[in-house]
């Protein structure tokens, strides 16, 4: 029975589903809460109380699409993609399951956590250390119930997406821990280990590389795995691939400096990073031309194939941020773009434009493949893709604009050499666009909720006609 | 066989190489710090009244920090013409030295606050803290009234600074001693102005001197 191709050798799909059902339903509440905060810019009284501040939400947000919503899809796509790839079952079903209910766990905790202000005041790390020891334990049966999958696997070699997922898992293991060291006053509170410069360094070593490993390296995986899948043709170059992974896993380590350009962060740190970025662009870029070879002469799937247009998109915006980013890492543009607008832009580009489109393209393909039926409704998809589109090209463009003109301003001096604008100008300069992005966010929002229907349809309507017997 | 071809079929090999290949950078770019001389800069005796923050300032850092004030808020100014005008003197590492966790951050939705000790009166940041559209009605910054009824848990002062002692904050016993007296009764308005009030206060520059050679 194991040896037919075609049949399913027992393959774990239920936590496949929960967790992809997870990602679709943190993907609206991330939202949600980034689109509050985006409305608090604009109009701070929305500040309503100690709790919904905007310095209380934020961490919330970031957490939430960073580890609720990436975090539930790569477990979702890792956990699909090793059994498909391996030929075999999860190593474990129980420690999935430990998985499941333990990332949950800590999403619930930093719900409670971050309006209640408990925070170690380090971005995207901002959970306090007992969540942060859970977040440990959590991952390392994530990434140990991979591993032993791959160790019995039934083809010969180790897929390239799986790499991907590896590389991802080592490292943000090492991050998470060396940055997340603290000493304990309460439950609540605690010190980091290192100190100013020091601690500068080793955070942004972690934020640089929570999205080069986190958010890029493991939806790489979901890319040399679905893209291929879904065009039904075999990746591009496997000898690209080879490059593309081990350029990625040994450069983006370095780039953190490069957020502390001008800092009293040495110099050669700094400089250092910026060498990296540079050199990034080629590796980025290799990547995303292999995504993008292996559709060609098959170019015509994307008139039809929403799934496909999602993963293609995707790949463009993956590759715009991965110039943009090396752009913006020269000194010359940081002394410019940095502390602005412009960096938030960025971020988005390479989050709604790379990270959620490649996952909801994943997502939309894992949903009729997992519960064995075409999408709720076609029309639906094509609506999100485009509401989603409009959204982050708005989101990004107002940005781009605040930010560079933030900067600008900033700078500016008059005839005689004073500052041309005081801070409270340069803030009332910036209300369009905090408006305006606003309402890409709110497309956004939209859009996820699209998706959400069009999930939740698709399931209740699969259940009707199918009997118990036929499930897997 | 290649070596890629090995590693493809060996999945603890692979991991091994994975593990040393993320490592390289970390390891020429981080490690160093800890160790090269010049990464913090050597002030003279003149220069360098740099201390840790006393119990109320400490409370009103906790403070500044679960409200996530560094999300909008810098604490690094960079050697531009225009941030000096601006702002002052660009920052030292020095100056944090004594900050687990560093609060330089990342985004100047507000001015940057390095320098903002003694800038403006206490009444001002008072006033600035519980409505910050009564001074400047351009800001997007929240209202922070609330500070005025909390009061600071005087039971957590001493233990914070021990933790902080911990970490390398040189703390006296008498300092740990002397906290809870410090804290009692302060609300956390009087922690975080007090705090505020000692930021980018604590060296003495020397007109035209390069601390970043």
């Amino acid at each position: 029975m194991a040896g037919h191709p075609t049949e399913n050798p027992g393959y774990n799909l239920t936590i496949v589903k929960a967790f992809a059902l997870c990602a679709v339903v943190y993907l609206v509440v991330g939202a949600l809460v980034g689109d509050i905060i985006a409305w608090q810019l604009s109009f701070p009284t929305l500040n309503l109380n100690e709790y919904l501040t905007f310095g209380r939400l934020r961490p919330l947000h970031t957490n939430a699409v960073i580890f609720a919503f990436g975090g539930c899809t790569l477990m979702a796509t890792a956990f699909y993609v090793v059994q498909r790839t391996c030929a075999v079952p999860l190593w474990s079903n129980r420690m999935a399951w430990f998985t499941f209910w333990g990332w949950n766990l800590i999403i619930v905790s930093a719900v409670i956590s971050f309006p209640m202000g408990w925070t170690q005041g380090k971005e995207y790390a901002e959970l306090e250390w007992p969540i942060d020891i859970l977040i440990a334990v959590v991952w390392l049966s994530y990434m140990f119930n991979f591993i032993m999958t791959i160790v019995n696997r039934k083809t010969s070699h180790i897929y390239v997406a799986n790499w991907f997922f590896l590389g991802m898992m080592v490292m943000i293991t090492y991050l998470h821990v060396v940055n997340s060291l603290a000493i304990p006053v309460t439950m609540t509170k605690s010190y980091s280990l290192f100190s100013g410069v020091h601690d500068a360094m080793i955070q942004w070593w972690w934020g640089h590389n929570a999205v080069g490993f986190f958010l890029t390296a493991g939806f790489l995986g979901i890319m040399y795995y679905f893209i291929p899948k879904q065009a039904d043709l075999p990746i591009f170059s496997y000898r690209l691939s080879v490059l593309h992974f081990w350029a990625l896993m040994f450069g983006y380590v370095w780039l953190g400096a490069h957020h502390l350009q001008y800092t009293a962060l040495p110099d050669w740190a700094g400089s250092l990073g910026a060498a990296v970025s540079l050199a990034m662009i080629v590796p980025s870029w290799g990547g995303a031309v292999n995504g993008l070879m292996t559709l060609s002469g098959a170019w015509h799937k994307l008139r039809d194939d929403y799934v496909l247009r999602f993963l293609v998109v995707s790949l463009a915006f993956y590759a715009m941020s991965t110039f943009e980013g090396p752009v913006m890492s020269l000194k010359t543009v940081n002394a410019l773009s940095h502390y602005t607008d412009w960096t938030i832009g960025h971020v988005h580009s390479g989050a709604l434009g790379w990270v959620v489109m490649v996952s909801v393209g994943a997502i939309y393909h894992l949903v009729t493949r997992l519960w064995g039926r075409e999408i709720y409704s076609v029309s639906l998809v094509n609506t999100h893709f485009w509401i989603h589109t409009i959204g982050t090209v708005i989101y990004v463009c107002a940005m781009w604009v605040s930010g560079i003109m933030q900067g600008l301003m900033w700078r500016a001096t008059d005839d005689y050499g004073n500052l041309a604008y005081t801070f409270a100008e340069t803030v009332v300069a910036m209300h369009p666009y905090y408006v305006l992005r606003s309402v890409g966010g709110l497309l956004v929002l939209f859009g996820a909720l699209i998706m959400l229907y069009n999930v939740i349809m698709t399931i209740r309507t699969a259940d009707q006609p199918k009997p118990a017997a036929v499930r897997v | 066989m290649s070596f890629q071809e090995k590693l493809e079929k060996n999945v603890w090999g692979f991991l091994i190489m994975i593990a040393i290949v993320v490592s390289i950078g970390g390891i020429v770019e981080i490690v160093p710090l800890f160790y090269l001389d010049n990464t913090i800069e050597k002030l003279t005796k003149d220069e360098d009244s740099i201390r840790p923050y006393t119990a109320l300032e400490l409370e009103g850092r906790d403070v500044y920090i679960r409200e996530g004030c560094y999300l909008c808020h810098s604490q690094m100014i960079r050697p531009f013409r225009d941030e000096k005008e601006r702002y002052g003197h660009y920052s030292l590492a020095a100056e944090s030295k004594y900050d687990h966790p560093f609060q330089w951050g990342s985004k100047r939705t507000g001015p940057d606050l390095a320098r903002v000790g003694g800038k403006y009166s206490d009444a001002w940041q008072i006033q600035h803290l519980r409505a910050p559209r009564s001074l400047v009605p351009e800001s997007v910054m929240p209202d922070y009234a609330f500070f005025e009824d909390h009061q600071i848990d005087a039971s957590l002062t001493g233990k914070k600074m021990k933790a902080l002692r911990m970490v390398g904050v040189p703390y006296t016993d008498a300092d740990i001693a002397g906290a809870a007296d410090a804290v009692t009764g302060k609300t956390e308005m009087d922690a975080i102005v007090a705090y505020l009030q000692v930021l980018g206060t604590m060296v003495k520059f020397e007109e035209g001197k390069d601390y970043r050679e």
